[in-house]
């Protein structure tokens, strides 16, 4: 059935009923999906805050301490600093890893073999998404951790071995986006490019990627925000230590796995379940940080 | 504007039905004949990961006797369990530690049926070439006062800690009777599961972490550490002997009754305890000749 047979399908209610039946499901689903984020939110925003207001956990302890000993019955500390920095750090270098990969995969797929290169890097990189991150993180316990263990020394367990896992995750999401940048800009640009003499490298060098940079940001900062919620793969690799570490090949501890680690062993309601709630509602925050600076680099997109 | 006022109007309205949903949706079990010969209506455990196993096993086989009974058993840690059973989510709650233990805990409302042991040691991989530690000895590894195996007489290598997580009961039992309380430094790593770290000291040379009894079978590749001489087994953990223990809790809020009752029997009864209790690598709690309390005071039964 064609669209126009679509369109003049006979029906026995009023052309006017059906939009306005059209119009309320459209509403409703919008509203569903607004009201549920709001209502984590809120949910989250009261959850975490607990124990700062309810608890008396100091919150400048909280985000300046480097002792993280909630089960201490004496003398509890909650300082989740080397998880905030672990966070960051994992996230930071899987994207210095993942971005040049996935841009220049997206260069390859759009400029320099559109026709066969898109035909097979494309099915590889989208094969990734598929792979489960239990998968990721059990092959990186498995094979990864031993093989940095014996080639770069420490124990394997490292933001190093968090860093390469995280980074072969992200990198579908960096490449998809970024090659969507690539291939919407205008022809005219390169046209014009080459006619004035540039070369294929200039002209990607010098005309495209400024041209995409805004949405090749976009595709960075969406991998990283991907990468600072991931929790499984790295809880798997990075070693869960609370300790500062104090090179790329210690151990170390990120939010969401401290958050895996220890949600199902505490009571809810206890101070040492409110500082998990407290350590999410970082995440949260971190992931509307995540979202105003996407939408800040895409309302700069021009060509 | 105006619609604009409206829609958000909508979006607040949508937003207290999310909230009128989320809060109505309390759990209502079916009831169960009381004293009657077979079982019926439904009921939920949740708690301790350790026991699932265990747990739901027995449950599989209570439904084979009586098909009009639905169990379900949920793992998720023994805070979930103990949360769920005194919120009254759930009808059975188990935890590997006493409810006393826990903070934010209503222990005087519930009530403990510790239906089995578990046993605890510290293993290590096996290259490490020791079989025998002193307490002392021990509580130096974990605190990081021993470095190396080879000051303790094993071979020349580091120690690589495996610890679990803060909140996990092992790790409370075994800190508790094992480090005499001492906090374990950080080591090499921290895994939520008590696979991954058999895995772990398998794999890593000079590992040293703790496990319960169950994953010391003969393949398990790690190499259980005796205490003080005494050997981690079921008669010396029975007899009191071997000090690093703790008691497998399933708890109800306040008396049990109908199928939790029937079924807390059942986990109690000699089929249970003499048969899949053992096989599944936990000491029946009726084999016990010494008991402890929830202040860890250990008299004879």
């Amino acid at each position: 059935m064609t669209a126009s047979q679509r369109l003049l399908k006979k029906s026995n209610k009023s052309a006017l009923q059906m939009e306005m039946r059209g119009k309320s499901i459209v509403l409703i689903s919008a509203l569903i999906i607004i009201s549920a984020t709001i209502a984590i939110t809120i949910f989250l925003g009261t959850k975490g805050l607990q124990a700062f207001f309810n608890n008396g956990v100091s919150i400048y302890e909280f985000l300046t301490s480097t002792n993280w000993n909630p089960t201490n019955a004496e003398s509890p500390a909650y300082g989740a600093l080397p998880f905030i920095i672990g966070s960051f750090a994992v996230t930071i270098l899987s994207a210095l890893i993942a971005a040049p990969l996935g841009i220049g995969g997206a260069i390859f797929m759009t400029e320099i073999a559109p026709s066969w290169g898109k035909k097979i890097l494309q099915p590889v990189i989208e094969l990734l998404v598929g792979i489960p991150s239990v998968v990721y993180g059990f092959i990186g316990l498995s094979v990864l951790v031993p093989f940095l263990r014996d080639t770069v020394g420490g124990q394997g367990f490292s933001l190093l071995a968090g860093m390469i896992v995280l980074s072969i995750m992200i990198l579908p999401t960096v490449t998809s986006i970024a090659t969507d940048a690539m291939s919407s800009l205008p022809k005219g640009l390169r046209e014009s490019s080459y006619a004035i003499g540039a070369t294929r490298w200039q002209t990607i060098w010098r005309v495209l990627i400024p041209a995409a940079m805004p949405t090749l940001l976009t595709a960075v900062v969406l991998g990283m925000a991907r990468a600072f919620g991931e929790a499984l793969a790295v809880q798997m690799v990075i070693g869960n230590v609370r300790t500062l570490p104090s090179a790329i090949t210690d151990p170390s501890a990120t939010l969401t796995t401290i958050i895996t680690l220890n949600m199902g062993h505490t009571t809810f309601g206890s101070v040492e379940n409110n500082v998990l709630w407290s350590l999410a509602l970082i995440l949260l925050a971190m992931s509307f940080i995540f979202i105003i600076l996407i939408r800040y680099l895409s309302s700069r997109r021009q060509f | 504007m105006k619609k604009m006022k409206s829609a958000y109007l909508l979006a607040v309205l949508a937003m207290l039905l999310v909230f009128a949903t989320a809060c109505g949706n309390k759990n209502n079990e079916g009831a169960s004949t009381d004293g009657g010969k077979k079982a019926s209506g439904s009921i939920v455990i949740s708690g301790s990961s350790a026991m699932q196993p265990l747990v739901a096993a027995a449950a599989e086989q209570f439904k084979q006797d009586n098909p009009d009974a639905d169990i379900q058993v949920q793992a998720g840690g023994s805070g979930t369990g103990l949360s769920q059973v005194s919120e009254g989510a759930v009808k059975i709650g188990n935890s590997d530690v006493f409810a006393e233990e826990k903070e934010g805990i209503p222990a005087d409302k519930l009530k403990d049926h510790q239906v089995a042991v578990v046993g605890m040691s510290a293993a290590v991989n096996p290259e490490v070439g020791i079989k025998d530690i002193s307490k002392k000895d021990l509580i130096k590894v974990f605190t990081g006062k021993v470095k190396n195996w080879k000051e303790l007489g094993g071979k020349d290598q580091k120690i690589a800690l495996i610890n679990r997580p803060d909140s996990s009961g092992t790790r409370a039992t075994f800190v508790k009777y094992g480090l005499d309380g001492n906090t374990p430094v950080e080591g090499a790593a921290t895994e939520d599961s008590s696979n991954t770290v058999q895995k772990l000291i398998k794999e890593t040379p000079g590992a040293v972490g703790y496990l319960a009894f169950s994953y010391f079978t003969d393949n398990s590749g790690v190499t259980p550490l005796s205490i003080d001489g005494v050997k981690p087994t079921d008669e010396n953990v029975q007899t009191g002997k071997f000090p690093i223990w703790a008691y497998e809790h399933s708890y109800t809020k306040g008396e049990p009754k109908g199928l939790e009752k029937q079924f807390l029997d059942y986990l109690m009864s000699d089929d249970i305890q003499n048969k899949l209790v053992p096989d599944q690598g936990y000491i029946p709690a009726s084999k016990m000749e010494v008991k402890r309390d929830a202040e860890g005071k250990v008299t004879k039964k």
